[in-house]
């Protein structure tokens, strides 16, 4: 009997939160980060700050953090003073419930809302040079912090929505994303060793890209390998996968910014 | 013996339609176009990353071929293992043989989720693409 299908016949008998964690995931001390599957080269790279080329971003996130924006003229710092102390750990615990939006929102999207709603500035785009250098700047603060999302009764139906978009088979291939980082997580593919799929380390910087991006972008990039039409950007489905993902990456540590092939 | 006839339903307009093909136990005895295939034009099949993605999950007998996968069988002996009808169904729909598997279904268009607007109603493979690769695997005798 196959994970995949002790996943389907299990998931509807699941009746709380408290019964999250699945017979068939893969299990915590056989969790491993991305890093752990790639060459010693990659990771001297990653963990030599001279070398990371992730850290330039850093770099520029904390001139932005404490330059003046939009229409209320205040920058990061005049709220939330100085990064290393108010956003160490912030990063392991996103994406996070948002009260007034009712529903979870990815670190990238709650830098937005402090530029609307407390800057008075216009939000960043996607994938921008600006959003992912304070992206980078904020997530680098979480550096060897545990990852701890909430798992918790507001939390766990998006949890819950994320899994099931990560089981679903999708895209002309028929396969989902639990296919590859669940069931066949260390076999090669193109002679590539397949990860188990825990965001450590967002925004990265992927030697294929040959520049940093964000998670969102990573998903997109894994559905249209799948031939799969992606989830466009700061949709719900994209939120709840990273959320779900986080989730089930629990306890690892926050590398941002991490380097990947 | 289970005798299946199957033919694809409502293709687009203007697109063709799946040829039909009867599958026979765990076969589908009869050439998808009426003709055998081109074993050289299934192993360029095969081995082309963006048309057969066969070498990204599968390896083979081929030491010139560089990061070949092994997410699934090695395809050494594939042609002894195998009959060519054995060939054929494993490409066009192995779900039909194991529902969990993780392999494609080579040429079939249904029950397929939010397919990429440029895939939507074509199969991975073309009728006359299967029977070539077909061909090139039944030349993989050990």
């Amino acid at each position: 009997m196959t994970a995949a299908f002790l996943r389907v016949a299990i998931l509807p008998l699941v009746a709380g939160f408290a019964s999250l964690a699945l017979a068939a995931d893969i299990p915590t001390a056989e969790r491993r980060s991305g890093s752990e599957f790639m060459g010693p080269e990659t990771r001297a790279m990653q963990d030599d700050d001279t070398t990371n080329p992730g850290m330039l971003w850093v770099l520029d996130g904390e001139a932005a953090w404490r330059r003046r924006e939009g229409a209320a003229d205040k920058s990061c710092a005049d709220c939330h003073g100085y990064a290393q102390t108010s956003m160490n750990g912030v990063a392991a615990r996103y994406p996070a419930f948002d009260a007034a939006k009712g529903r979870p929102v990815d670190l990238e999207e709650r830098i937005n809302m402090c530029r609307s709603e407390q800057q008075k500035a216009t939000p960043l785009p996607f994938e921008s040079q600006a959003l992912l250098a304070l992206t980078a700047y904020v997530g680098r603060q979480s550096r060897g912090q545990a990852i701890a999302v909430a798992d918790d009764a507001r939390t766990y139906p998006f949890i819950a929505a994320g899994r099931e978009i990560f089981e679903r088979r999708q895209g002309q291939l028929d396969l989902s994303c639990a296919s590859c980082h669940d069931d066949n997580w260390g076999k090669k593919l193109a002679g590539a060793p397949v990860p188990q799929a825990h965001p450590t380390g967002y925004p990265t910087y992927r030697l294929e890209w040959q520049t940093l991006g964000s998670l969102q972008r990573r998903l997109r990039n894994c559905m249209i390998g799948m031939r799969a039409e992606p989830y466009a950007y700061g949709t719900a489905e994209n939120v709840d996968l990273e959320l779900y993902l986080m989730w089930r990456a629990r306890g690892l540590a926050i590398e941002t910014p991490a380097v990947r092939p | 013996m289970v005798v299946l006839a199957c033919s694809a339903a409502a293709a687009a307009p203007g697109e063709p339609a799946l040829r039909s093909f009867a599958i026979v136990g765990d076969a589908i005895p009869d050439s998808l176009t009426g003709a055998p295939g081109d074993a050289a034009r299934g192993r360029a099949i095969v081995f082309n990353r963006q048309v057969g993605l066969c070498l990204l999950c599968h390896s083979g007998p081929f030491p010139d071929e560089k990061f070949q996968g092994n997410l699934a069988p090695d395809l050494s002996g594939a042609g002894a293992r195998s009959s060519i009808g054995q060939l054929r169904l494993r490409l066009v729909d192995a779900s039909r043989l194991n529902p969990a598997t993780i392999m494609p279904s080579y040429y079939r268009t249904e029950g397929l989720t939010r397919v990429a607007p440029a895939f939507v109603g074509k199969p991975i493979l073309t009728a006359a693409q299967i029977e070539d690769v077909v061909a090139f695997l039944a030349t993989l005798q050990e």
